[in-house]
């Protein structure tokens, strides 16, 4: 909560800072947020991604999409929860579902030649004691547009749905941790006084703490400090605040009800006495009726117990101190963390790379329960020598069986148990390299369930080979095929003449390529790429050497380049289910362009990267890369200005890793079960899954 | 981690005579009254490294080497000694006992060698990179006492400024050149395709290296076969490895895989392909692939990986392989590195054992140490110094910038300067050294004076 409230305040300053380096960079003295200035004080070569795309981090869904569907404008992010149980104040954006089936293929380019029925979302098929209440009208799950004044009954438990959709790491579950259970804590005890089905009448009594309360408030606000002093040492402003909304509106509901017998009929000052002099006793009330509230909650937890085995846990939060300090105790190997983050990231993890990677070497040998396979590719993770997913992947798989090979089962353990413990520990140490892509996770996820499903009768020889064959099956099926597959539907998109665009450096595009090239198509390829990596250039290399005609651009020039383009080929390195493409940073940027220029975007994505994830924008979920790369270009001292002024504390540099194109600007996904729309990732994900991770 | 470690104690070491005997090889020769070889098993039992193979050239010193780590290790390392002929060389070394040697690498390490690098750094690059070998270089150690700076002209003092002729990629993380021994004086010669194929090459002489390596054992073995006439790893071994690594002549390259596929179908072996080449793909490919790629990748690459992993400057690290590395490793033991030497040190900066006793007026200045049951006269002053256990030293005698070794008896109104008395040595009155060495028994007669001399009995 402490988070989501900074984040709001950080949006709006930021998206302010924006339109202030659009118009005049001079208006930049006018914000108020130092930090934020300074650290964007030279938008070009400090922010990696350039303009545009940093747009759309900041603010996702902008220009395009307000005109279009006024809606979607309050999308992005939740409100707190205290303010969920208020009306929707005008500058508390309701959170809503972002998708719009029909609309988003009608808003296809027409070119995309999309020969397939779009598909409808379908209802969920997780029920939850929640959430089926609320699944079982669409119209309740998707709050339209055209009725604004959908009780906040819906909207809360709209919000609390999503929460639980979004797979653990999701964007929404961002909100959940710490302060989290306070926080409900708090709305049980604003809404404890009221029946539970009767949160409208919360809005009815909105207004009335504002004039009558107002002394009250102050008094409050200390009793309330203190209090939550005691209960956290450090609070921020916003989470004071919201607290403070909280109990200022369930004691207004308190003073409603008592009200309405005998202080009824007295004036305004009067009920300011009245006020103050039945402060402390509703106060206590409600610090009790809190108490309670936490305790009823811990009581009611069987539900959410359940629901945790359902849903994986929210990824931790790195801007919880206290998770952090029991991460770090865990951890294998000691990290520091980076000091100077941008603050609208510091939920994400952080480290010094330099520390991390002297420590992690100079620990090699007593890293003595992580097999050397495993150990290998985590340092190639942490050193970049590997990267996109689907090479991730296979790298990790292929360790993964090298260390089944060399495994065996300890006497006194089953192998399934013991061994799923063992991938977990190499999990846990190439997490610490480097956070796990969602590929990767739905690979472990099919790895560890057919270790759980192993027969108890097999032999530990054979079970170990049965794995290693399963292994080896996923990833011939699920990459191999699959990409040949994605070949195979995407050539047919290739014609003549045609100037396809790729981005990075993504190997299904280039399978692509490479074959359109062997059936001696004639086109053209722009390759767009960016720093710090630049794997455009080796892609622009390989497809060199094969004779194929090229051009290649920094993303900064993607605007120019465009006007002759005719398609353009994307990687991913996931799909989340609301079509909302992850990839690499610079990705949104590039579909956002060619939407703009009517240029069909195909994204190539094998189907065991998709995800039942619901993201809206890449702040919640995304991944720090090492500053020091953006600050720095390697060979070349004449330029590398910042040299003396990474250390100060004024500047904050932000390598992101990932952004997530919304799936308005795609126009079709390519992927092994033919050429679909973005809206029809769910109907893949919901119906797919088992046969895709044999579970 | 499937790593097997191997410690090289005692190479022949002519350039180290008087101090060095049959009683006490190389390997035991103290460092700060512990034998330098336990700086080396200390580094590696920090680093969780406890089975080790130590190979001890001669029968004798084997045994001294043996009984010396059984004592004093007994419990905490599994320590196997091998001895070997004598004048077998490091790489014969290896070569006698390559049948023990079964992990996928083998770590190398020189008996004399104290540091603090962790090996585990080396290890990983190794590791990383699927390297071949990897050497740990170190930034060469300034020689000479920094005090005294009229260093003796004899040869035995004297030592070359550059100890290796290093290149290196621009990444520094490859190692493309390594000139040692008496190439460091002649002309360079580097090789135009590897040159060709990087680029650019950095030539470095102002690193060392340090002699520990880690080996891909199968390379090591098939190296030490074929080759019979290899006589030291670093000299023969290592540039052979780093001269060939874009024209392999050992058989694999590295890729493990091709065992694998052999038990699927045709298809399989296919995907295989494509596996490997969507992993070629994303990983940065080092100058190695990139070089054979321009030269049509249709034949199979044969080339191989040689590491280099270069110690920060912050970290210690110097052989003991000269009597002037002999006199400066002690020096810095009790000094600058004395976090090496495990000793806590006292206030004043040295370590003087409660069983010593000193006479009126007597100094011992920092970075000194004063061992055990060692007695010292009147007047005495002792600088920058070692003194081992049980010395006698009489009245009015200076030490400075010295190492002095246990059970010698100086007598008084002694200097010594700058030198080196092994163990059982007497000093008769008035006997002025400077930068000499004192052989083990050795009597040095009443006031005599020597400048850079070697004593020892004949």
């Amino acid at each position: 909560m402490q988070r989501n409230g900074s984040v709001l305040s950080e949006l709006f300053s930021a998206s302010q800072l924006y339109h202030c380096n659009k118009t005049s960079p001079n208006l930049l003295s006018s914000l108020s947020d130092n930090r934020i200035r300074s650290a964007h004080f030279n938008n070009e070569t400090l922010i990696f991604p350039p303009p545009p795309s940093l747009s759309n981090i900041m603010d996702p869904r902008r220009a395009p999409r307000t005109v279009s569907d006024p809606k979607v404008r309050k999308v992005g992010f939740f409100t707190d929860p205290p303010d969920r149980s208020l009306p929707g104040p005008p500058d508390h954006p309701i959170s809503s579902f972002p998708t719009s089936p029909p609309s988003t293929v009608d808003n296809s380019p027409p070119s995309a030649g999309n020969s397939l029925s779009p598909v409808m979302i379908p209802p969920p098929r997780h029920s939850s004691s929640i959430l089926s209440r609320l699944r079982r009208d669409p119209a309740e799950f998707f709050p339209l547009p055209a009725s604004p004044t959908a009780s906040t009954s819906t909207s809360f438990s709209d919000d609390v749905a999503w929460t639980m959709k979004g797979r653990g790491v999701a964007a929404a579950s961002s909100s959940l941790p710490g302060g989290l259970l306070f926080d409900i804590a708090a709305i049980k005890s604003a809404a404890s006084s009221v029946p539970a089905s009767g949160l409208t009448t919360v809005s009815a009594v909105n207004n009335l703490p504002i004039e009558k309360g107002g002394g009250v408030a102050v008094e409050m606000q200390d009793d309330q400090s203190s209090r939550s002093k005691s209960l956290k040492e450090k609070t921020t402003k916003a989470e004071r605040r919201a607290l403070q909304e909280a109990q200022r509106a369930a004691k207004a509901t308190a003073k409603a009800e008592d009200g309405k017998t005998p202080a009824a009929a007295s004036g305004a000052a009067a009920s300011v006495k009245s006020g103050k002099s039945l402060k402390p006793p509703p106060s206590q009330k409600n610090d009790s009726a809190a108490l309670a509230a936490l305790e009823k909650k811990a009581g009611d937890r069987p539900p959410e117990k359940d629901r945790k085995k359902e849903f994986p846990q929210p990824r931790m939060q790195f801007d919880d101190k206290s998770r952090v300090e029991k991460a770090k105790r865990r951890a294998v190997v000691k990290q520091t963390e980076a000091r100077n983050r941008v603050e609208l990231f510091r939920h994400l993890p952080q480290y010094e790379r330099g520390t991390q990677r002297t420590e992690l070497q100079s620990k090699f040998f007593e890293l003595d329960p992580v097999h050397p396979a495993v150990y290998k590719v985590g340092l190639q993770y942490l050193y970049g020598d590997i990267c996109g997913s689907n090479a991730r992947c296979i790298a990790m798989l292929q360790a993964f069986q090298e260390a089944i090979k060399d495994y065996s089962t300890p006497s006194e353990k089953t192998l399934a148990r013991d061994l799923t413990a063992k991938i977990g520990s190499y999990l846990s140490f190439l997490i610490e390299c480097r956070p796990l892509s969602i590929s990767m996770g739905n690979a472990i996820r099919f790895l560890k369930n057919r270790i759980a499903k192993l027969p108890l009768t097999l032999s530990e020889l054979e079970a170990k080979a049965t794995l290693r064959s399963d292994i080896d099956r996923f990833i011939n099926e699920k990459i191999i095929l699959a990409d040949k597959v994605i070949v195979k539907h995407a050539v047919t998109k290739i014609s003549d003449g045609d100037v396809l665009l790729t981005y990075g450096s993504p190997s299904a595009v280039e399978m692509v390529l490479l074959h359109a090239h062997e059936l001696g198509k004639q086109f053209r390829v722009v390759v767009v790429d960016s720093r710090p990596k630049l794997e455009g250039q080796l892609l622009l290399h390989r497809l060199v050497g094969k004779g194929i005609n090229c051009t290649y651009t920094h993303v900064n020039a993607i605007s120019y380049i465009m006007h002759e383009v005719t398609r353009v080929f994307l990687g991913a390195s996931s799909v989340l289910s609301n079509g909302t493409v992850y990839s690499k940073v610079g990705t949104a940027c590039v579909a956002m362009v060619a939407h703009a220029f009517r240029v069909p975007v195909l994204v190539c994505c094998e189907a065991y990267k998709f995800h039942e994830r619901v993201q809206l924008d890449s702040l919640c979920s995304n991944e720090l890369g090492d500053p020091d790369v953006i600050s720095k270009i390697h060979g070349r001292e004449d330029i590398n200005f910042l040299d003396g002024s990474t250390n100060s504390e004024n500047l904050q540099l932000l390598n992101l890793i990932y952004d997530a194109t919304p799936s308005d600007y795609i126009s079709m996904i390519i992927t092994d079960y033919g050429m679909v729309p973005p809206t029809s990732v769910p109907v893949i994900v919901r119906d797919y899954r088992r046969e895709h991770l044999w579970i | 981690m499937d790593f097997q470690v191997v410690v090289l104690a005692g190479d022949t070491s002519k350039n180290l005579l008087p101090l060095v005997s049959k009683e006490v090889p190389k390997a035991l020769l103290p460092v700060a009254n512990r034998p330098v070889l336990s700086y080396v098993l200390e580094q590696l039992e920090l680093s969780n490294l406890k089975d080790l193979i130590v190979v001890v050239e001669g029968e004798d010193a084997a045994i001294h080497v043996g009984g010396w780590i059984s004592n004093a290790y007994v419990d905490r390392l599994h320590v196997e000694v091998a001895a070997v002929h004598e004048e077998v060389g490091t790489a014969g070394a290896l070569r006698a006992i390559a049948h023990h040697l079964t992990a996928n690498d083998i770590l190398v390490v020189s008996g004399d060698l104290v540091f603090d690098v962790p090996p585990g750094a080396l290890a990983a690059a190794h590791r990383k990179h699927n390297a071949v070998v990897t050497t740990m270089l170190c930034p060469a150690p300034v020689s000479g006492p920094t005090e005294s700076g009229s260093s003796g002209g004899k040869d035995k003092i004297k030592k070359p400024r550059r100890y290796n002729i290093i290149g290196l990629d621009p990444s520094k993380q490859f190692l493309l050149h390594i000139g040692t021994g008496a190439e460091v004086e002649k002309d360079i010669r580097i090789q135009k395709s590897i040159l060709r194929a990087v680029g650019q090459m950095e030539i470095r002489a102002d690193l060392m290296d340090a002699h520990m390596y880690a080996f891909k054992r199968s390379v090591l073995q098939e190296v030490l076969d074929e080759k019979d006439e290899f006589q030291s790893l670093k000299e023969d071994v290592l540039p052979y490895l780093v001269r060939s690594q874009l024209k392999s002549e050992v058989l694999f390259n590295g890729v493990p895989q091709t065992e694998e596929n052999g038990n699927e179908k045709v298809s399989s072996q296919n995907n295989q392909a494509v596996v490997s080449r969507i992993m070629a793909n994303a990983s940065t490919p080092s100058f190695h692939e990139l070089s054979s790629d321009y030269n049509g990748s249709t034949h199979v690459r044969r080339i191989h990986k040689c590491c280099a992993y270069i110690a920060s400057e912050s970290r210690y690290c110097q052989r003991l392989n000269s009597i002037q590395a002999f006199s400066d490793i002690n020096r810095d033991v009790i000094g600058d590195a004395s976090h090496l030497s495990g000793y806590s040190f006292s206030a004043h900066n040295n370590i003087i054992h409660p069983s010593a006793q000193l006479g009126t007026r007597t100094t011992v200045g920092p970075h000194c140490m004063l061992w055990e049951g060692s007695q010292m006269g009147d007047k005495c002053s002792v600088k920058r110094s070692v003194i081992g256990r049980h010395c006698r030293i009489g009245s009015n005698v200076k030490v400075v910038n010295s190492v002095v070794m246990n059970h010698v008896t100086i007598g008084d109104g002694c200097s010594i300067h700058g030198s080196v008395i092994c163990s059982n040595a007497q000093l008769q009155e008035r006997a002025v050294l400077k930068d000499c060495q004192v052989g083990a028994g050795f009597v040095v007669t009443a006031g005599s004076e020597h400048k850079g001399e070697s004593l020892a009995r004949k």
